[in-house]
């Protein structure tokens, strides 16, 4: 049998030259910056160099340091707490808007199309928007305002420490249900539709119906959305810096604008890279989770 | 089955959630359309804010945005438009050709880039944004769009949708060119690429919506109006006391009114864009 003299030898020249464009792009623009930060983050470099303190390696001293700052913590303190209050709330409502449009819903396809649509608009144009209604005089306190029969006079809501961070949460997930209900939605879809017969035949509950068929046939969608969102939610940062600048009193401050604070306007380019470098370890440690959560769903399947 | 209340409860729900979507939206283009800012004050904390009734509806703001001469807008979107452009034009090649050699041809180390490639993809570009300010500083690049177009060509996850899309492709597609003497380039110009349609969609929207909406970057890397994004220039805009609602309002319209088109037009596009890369 003779089969085609280009298939049997290595390929290797011509592969390397159709993958040297990415190749040289990716080596100098992700894995370089990568090792770099690594580096940088032993030394006390300097984004505007100073001649006169040339770039000198402080061992883990940059790690020392964050570790036992206050801003720190508190910066992971807010950037957990708005992922803890946004993941849950956004799936649900992305869930709660898939199983709308998954219905049988007239102009369904309509439907999808609204919710989709904030996830397509800029985050600084939601923020325009949103900062509007979030004015002292502005739409929410009128609400508060005609719910309390003008007894509560409203709330300076980007300016209360207490009301900031969920008034971020709501923007957010405003802006970005969206992207899960997309998601949601082809999990539902690919659930097998002898099971609602079965489950009805068996004289199931709507209620009973949606924990025995829809959660258990969503396992996967699940873990993906909550990863994903996750991950998004960890790199809050033009909300912030928008609405809030991380204030008041830090309250949302968050990891990604300290990287920013750090190392942009502040210059501390060592110290910044230790911060991005744990960052990125927390976000590897959720990736890394989610891979091993679905592989062990593959093998009882 | 479901039930007549059933159904109208469903309904009644998705229309709470259209209010919701819809009544942001509502007040950014009614109040943009208040000429007097007098008037976007007096109607800020009523349902007024979210109409403007067609008699009073005037183009004053949009005329105040466009002919700023400190605000150059159509500046600005051209910036956006240009880096976008670039990054996913010359990225849709170098990455498929990255992907095609890594599906479709056959050479030591296949395996071992494959794997780089997908650890590569998770990450964070947040982690990475201070050495590479450091790097475009040293070279001299701020305040440039190659700042804002080179580093982001390559894109690992880019690669890892077209080679999904390779790998899938029947192998005597491209045998059969071989036997007739093809080179590899041949087969990856001449049958892969034009046969990817659907993962080139995929990959340029979600590189577009990606760049279109790159705030953390172009806060860092550009100074002045000439290479600045649309996004950040609204940031600058929005973030100078005291708001002039009508204008930012304006503002918001028009730089979000070419994605909104191309949405409308490629709805099904986007969606399923979104799906595709949800299912690794």
């Amino acid at each position: 049998m003779s089969r085609p003299r280009s298939r049997l030898h290595d390929q290797s020249r011509p592969a390397l030259a159709l993958m040297a464009p990415a190749g040289v792009l990716i080596v100098v623009f992700i894995i370089a910056p990568f090792l770099l930060s690594l580096v940088l983050s032993f030394t006390n470099q300097r984004l505007v160099p100073n001649p006169n303190l040339p770039t000198a390696s402080v061992g883990v001293a940059n790690y020392v340091r964050l570790l036992g700052s206050g801003e720190f913590w508190q910066a992971f303190r807010n950037t957990f707490t708005f992922a803890l209050l946004t993941v849950p709330l956004q799936s649900a409502l992305a869930l709660g808007a898939a199983m709308l449009v998954n219905s049988r819903l007239p102009a369904r396809n309509v439907f999808r199309g609204i919710f989709f649509l904030p996830t397509v608009l800029t985050m600084v144009v939601v923020v325009v928007i949103w900062s509007n209604l979030y004015q002292i005089n502005g739409f929410f306190n009128a609400v508060v305002r005609t719910m309390t029969f003008g007894a509560h006079p409203g709330f300076d809501w980007l300016a209360n420490p207490y009301l900031a961070m969920p008034s971020i949460v709501l923007v957010s997930m405003w802006q970005g249900f969206g992207f899960q209900m997309v998601i949601y939605l082809a999990g539902l879809q690919s659930i097998n539709p002898e099971l609602y017969e079965a489950a009805r035949v068996d004289g199931a509950t709507r209620w009973q119906e949606f924990w025995a068929v829809t959660m258990p046939g969503l396992r996967n969608t699940h873990i993906f959305v909550l990863v994903t969102t996750t991950i998004l939610a960890l790199k809050l940062f033009a909300q912030v810096d928008l609405l809030t600048k991380g204030g008041p009193l830090g309250s949302t401050q968050t990891v990604v604008r300290l990287i920013y604070e750090t190392g942009f306007r502040k210059g501390q380019v060592g110290m910044a890279a230790a911060l991005s470098v744990i960052f990125f370890l927390v976000v590897l440690a959720i990736s890394v989770g989610q891979r091993v959560f679905l592989k062990e769903d593959r093998e009882v399947a | 089955m479901t039930t007549r209340s059933e159904r109208l409860l469903q309904l009644a729900l998705a229309l709470l959630v259209v209010l919701i979507v819809l009544a942001p939206l509502a007040l950014m283009v009614a109040t943009s359309l208040k000429g007097d800012e007098g008037r976007i004050l007096l109607d800020i904390g009523s349902l007024a804010a979210f109409w403007v009734s067609p008699g009073e509806a005037s183009l004053t703001n949009y005329v105040q945005v466009l002919s700023s001469a400190t605000q150059p807008f159509l500046r600005f979107l051209f910036n956006s438009v240009f880096v976008v452009g670039w990054i996913v034009g010359v990225g849709i090649f170098v990455n498929s050709a990255a992907a095609f050699a890594l599906s479709r041809m056959r050479f030591r180390g296949r395996n071992l880039i494959l794997a780089v490639v997908v650890a590569l993809i998770i990450i964070p570009m947040e982690a990475l944004a201070i050495p590479l300010l450091l790097m475009v500083n040293r070279v001299g690049w701020l305040d440039s769009y190659q700042a804002q177009i080179v580093p982001f060509i390559a894109h690992p996850f880019s690669i890892f949708l077209f080679y999904q899309f390779f790998a899938k492709l029947p192998k005597d597609i491209d045998e059969a060119a071989y036997v007739e003497g093809a080179s590899p380039f041949q087969v990856y110009w001449k049958i892969a690429l034009p046969l990817s349609g659907p993962v080139i969609a995929t990959v340029a929207i979600l590189q577009s919506l990606e760049y279109w909406n790159a705030y953390l970057w172009p806060l860092m890397v550009t100074r002045g109006p000439e290479v600045r994004p649309v996004s950040l220039a609204l940031a600058q805009f929005f973030g100078t006391p005291p708001p002039t609602w009508g204008d930012l309002m304006a503002f918001s319209v028009m730089m979000s009114l070419p994605i909104l088109i191309l949405y409308l037009a490629f709805q099904r596009w986007f969606i399923q864009s979104v799906v595709a890369s949800a299912v690794k």
